[in-house]
């Protein structure tokens, strides 16, 4: 749904802070916990939720994503179960945007009508198909549009003037910044030249322009969050799930608590981005 | 029921999407889209220029040692006693197989487009070595990319490419296959956009690859027209290729598309069978996909989730295949059919003993099929088979299975 998206970036304009956007792996590493992580995220100060969706092959993730990826498909994950949580959390909170975060082919194989009839029925508010670039729109991007839900695109230090807008073009909820050449997990680059380019993008468009990829602590966030109008954080809180697990894989009593406390410092850091710059 | 009438041509693809059918297209992160239509771009350019072309046959010739021969396999033909059995000796190529190929053509053009370093994934090692040597011999750096599981089974291949002066790093994630090296390879890729050129070996992945790897190996099937009609006056009756990614095989086949009376046979690796997991038969028991940049029969499960194949061949252990292929089989062109690896054990062992060729393990599982096929077929019947590269690098394992230890 487009609305909830809207709102919560419209509110979010009007406090005068950017959004923290907080990516967790599906049933990472399993089903329960994962769920309590997910409920978790709006209650220590998450403003948008990206809920990853696992597969076997992902190109465009660090180690840290795609064993996580790894152990939520070992944990028995899959698209069905994906939705479920989105259904599950739904009964809880009916206002946090829910962004689903994957690869293409476990779409296409469940059928891409079906997917997206049964996403927007789940309460899913928007898609970030990493191996879906514009040209591949007829696939997924215009039959999402088309039910209301958000495709939410990525733009890279490679996408130029002369590229951005067809990338621009079809995309909702808001534009998702790689602020790299790279994979997820990478060391943050230079902030001035990411600050340089959300503002190339925003001179194109009214979309929110969230970054991601190599954003890691409160610092960063706060850095990112001073012209962004959000702030992504993926690795580091899967990085949490994976360092709190015990010897053979499974969660335990500081896995919920430990993403919980992290990202309680992420949002200390975005709610203080505009206060820095405003000095 | 409303069927797409056949095209024209069967040679015309892909279209400007890179499509073949439903089959091909461009499925990769944003990052690489911007490199992926400058590839495109230079390619055509590339395609249309004489003195490209010019370098190319030069290089072919004088580097590559084209033409390979086109044998006729009299005693293999005596022992099966049916139709008369062609070899197209790929397998005598610099560096052994039809890998260097491909590899020649996409430097140049890695060369034209000013960049300064080469990545590859290997599976066998054949493409690695023909990368790793290509970059040797213009001078660029290399690193191959190469599954855990491959460098322990393909040590000889290990050795040469680092002779050459490539960097092998091993890659450890999932089964340490080629699929894996491939993601590698591509996270490699969308890191260093700036410099650096993906020399992938095969005619799958992001458009244009398929189709510019099929034109630069389909220098094997040109030449195999020639050959055959001056060898007989006339074109065989059927053509017969291994099949992993599928770069021997759409090089062979692609001239003789239009030629309805030419049989075309891919051969894919049935590994233990195709009841289990044990195996690489994308298009015998796989189903449409989409992975590493293109839509195309792959061994996935009911979510989407690929599976890890097995193969005997190093070369053929892979999830997917090339999209020509796959568009080609759904319009029944091409038939695809699986050869255990028992089967092309014996077919490897038979070749060495009968004909004194030593085959890489891709190619004996087209021997393989040859075997099924040549005694059921009359005496006045052609059959050409892709030799697509030697065996030096796998009597190892071949040694290991037969308990000869080496």
């Amino acid at each position: 749904m487009t609305a909830r998206m809207d709102k919560k970036f419209a509110e979010l304009k009007a406090a005068g802070r950017p959004a923290l956007v907080t990516y967790f792996m599906g049933g990472d590493p399993d089903y329960e916990t994962s769920l309590e992580i997910m409920k978790a995220l709006p209650a220590s100060g998450a403003d948008v939720i990206e809920l990853g969706a696992p597969f076997s092959d992902p190109m465009a993730d660090g180690p840290a994503i795609q064993l996580a990826g790894q152990r939520s498909l070992k944990g028995g994950h899959s698209l069905a179960k994906t939705l479920q949580m989105a259904r599950d959390f739904r009964k809880g909170d009916d206002t946090t945007p829910i962004v689903i975060m994957g690869y293409y082919n476990p779409i296409y194989v469940y059928g891409v009508d079906r997917f997206l009839d049964e996403a927007l029925e789940a309460g899913i508010d928007g898609l970030i198909i990493v191996d879906l670039p514009a040209e591949m729109d007829d696939e997924l991007c215009i039959p999402a549009r088309s039910r209301d839900i958000n495709f939410i695109r990525l733009t890279t230090p490679t996408t130029d003037a002369k590229r951005l807008p067809k990338v621009l073009d079809n995309t909702s909820g808001f534009v998702y910044y790689v602020s790299m050449t790279g994979i997820t997990g990478s060391a943050l680059p230079d902030t001035t030249k990411i600050a340089d380019a959300v503002n190339r993008i925003k001179a194109s468009t009214d979309l929110p322009v969230c970054v991601g990829f190599g954003v890691k602590t409160a610092e960063h966030a706060r850095l990112i969050g001073a012209s962004a109008d959000g702030v992504v954080v993926g690795t580091a809180i899967v990085n949490q799930v994976a360092t709190s697990l015990d010897k053979d894989g499974q969660a335990t009593a500081d896995t919920v608590q430990s993403v919980a406390t992290f990202v309680r410092g992420l949002a200390t850091g975005v709610r203080s981005a505009r206060l820095v710059a405003a000095e | 029921m409303n069927e797409t009438p056949l095209p024209n041509s069967f040679r015309s693809g892909p279209d400007e999407d890179g499509r073949f059918g439903i089959f091909g297209g461009r499925f990769v992160a944003e990052t690489l889209m911007p490199l992926i239509l400058e590839l495109q771009e230079e390619w055509d350019r590339a395609k249309t220029d004489p003195e490209f072309q010019k370098e190319l046959a030069h290089l072919g010739t004088h580097y590559i040692g084209r033409p390979s021969p086109l044998y006729f396999a009299e005693r293999l033909t005596e022992h099966l006693g049916g139709a008369k059995i062609y070899f197209k000796r790929e397998e005598l190529n610099h560096t052994g197989s039809h890998k260097i190929n491909n590899c020649i053509g996409q430097i140049l053009l890695a060369k034209r487009m000013g960049k300064t370093r080469i990545i590859a994934e290997t599976g066998a090692g054949q493409h690695g070595v023909a990368s790793a040597t290509v970059a040797a011999r213009f001078g660029l750096p290399c690193v191959v990319y190469m599954g855990a599981t491959d460098v322990e089974r393909q040590a000889p291949n290990v050795f040469r490419m680092k002779l050459l002066g490539a960097e092998v790093k091993s890659v450890t994630a999932g089964n340490g296959t080629l699929k894996d090296a491939m993601n590698e390879a591509l996270r490699d890729w969308v890191t260093n956009v700036d410099d650096t050129y993906y020399l992938i070996g095969t005619a799958a992945g992001p458009h244009p690859y398929p189709e510019m790897v099929r034109d630069f190996q389909a220098v094997i099937g040109q030449e195999t027209r020639e050959q055959i009609l001056a060898a007989e006056g006339r074109l065989p009756d059927l053509i017969i290729a291994a099949v992993g990614g599928g770069s021997n095989a759409i090089g062979i086949f692609h001239p003789f598309l239009d030629d309805k009376d030419v049989q075309l046979v891919g051969v894919e690796a049935g590994g233990h069978g195709l009841e289990g997991d044990e195996h690489c038969a994308s298009i015998t028991a796989g189903s449409p996909g989409v992975l590493h940049g293109n839509r195309t029969y792959l061994l996935q499960d009911h979510d989407g989730q690929i599976l890890e194949g097995h193969s005997i061949s190093a070369g053929l252990d892979y999830p997917g295949i090339g999209p020509e292929h796959s568009w080609l089989h759904s319009i029944g062109r091409v038939e695809y059919t699986p050869i255990m690896d028992n089967e092309a054990l014996e077919a490897f062992q038979l070749l060495t003993r009968v004909e004194g060729i030593i085959p890489a393990l891709e190619p004996s599982h087209a021997i393989a099929e040859v075997i099924k096929r040549a005694p059921k077929m009359g005496k006045d019947q052609i059959i050409v088979m892709n030799l697509s590269g030697r065996g030096d690098k796998d009597i190892f394992t071949v040694g290991k299975i037969l308990g000869m230890g080496l």
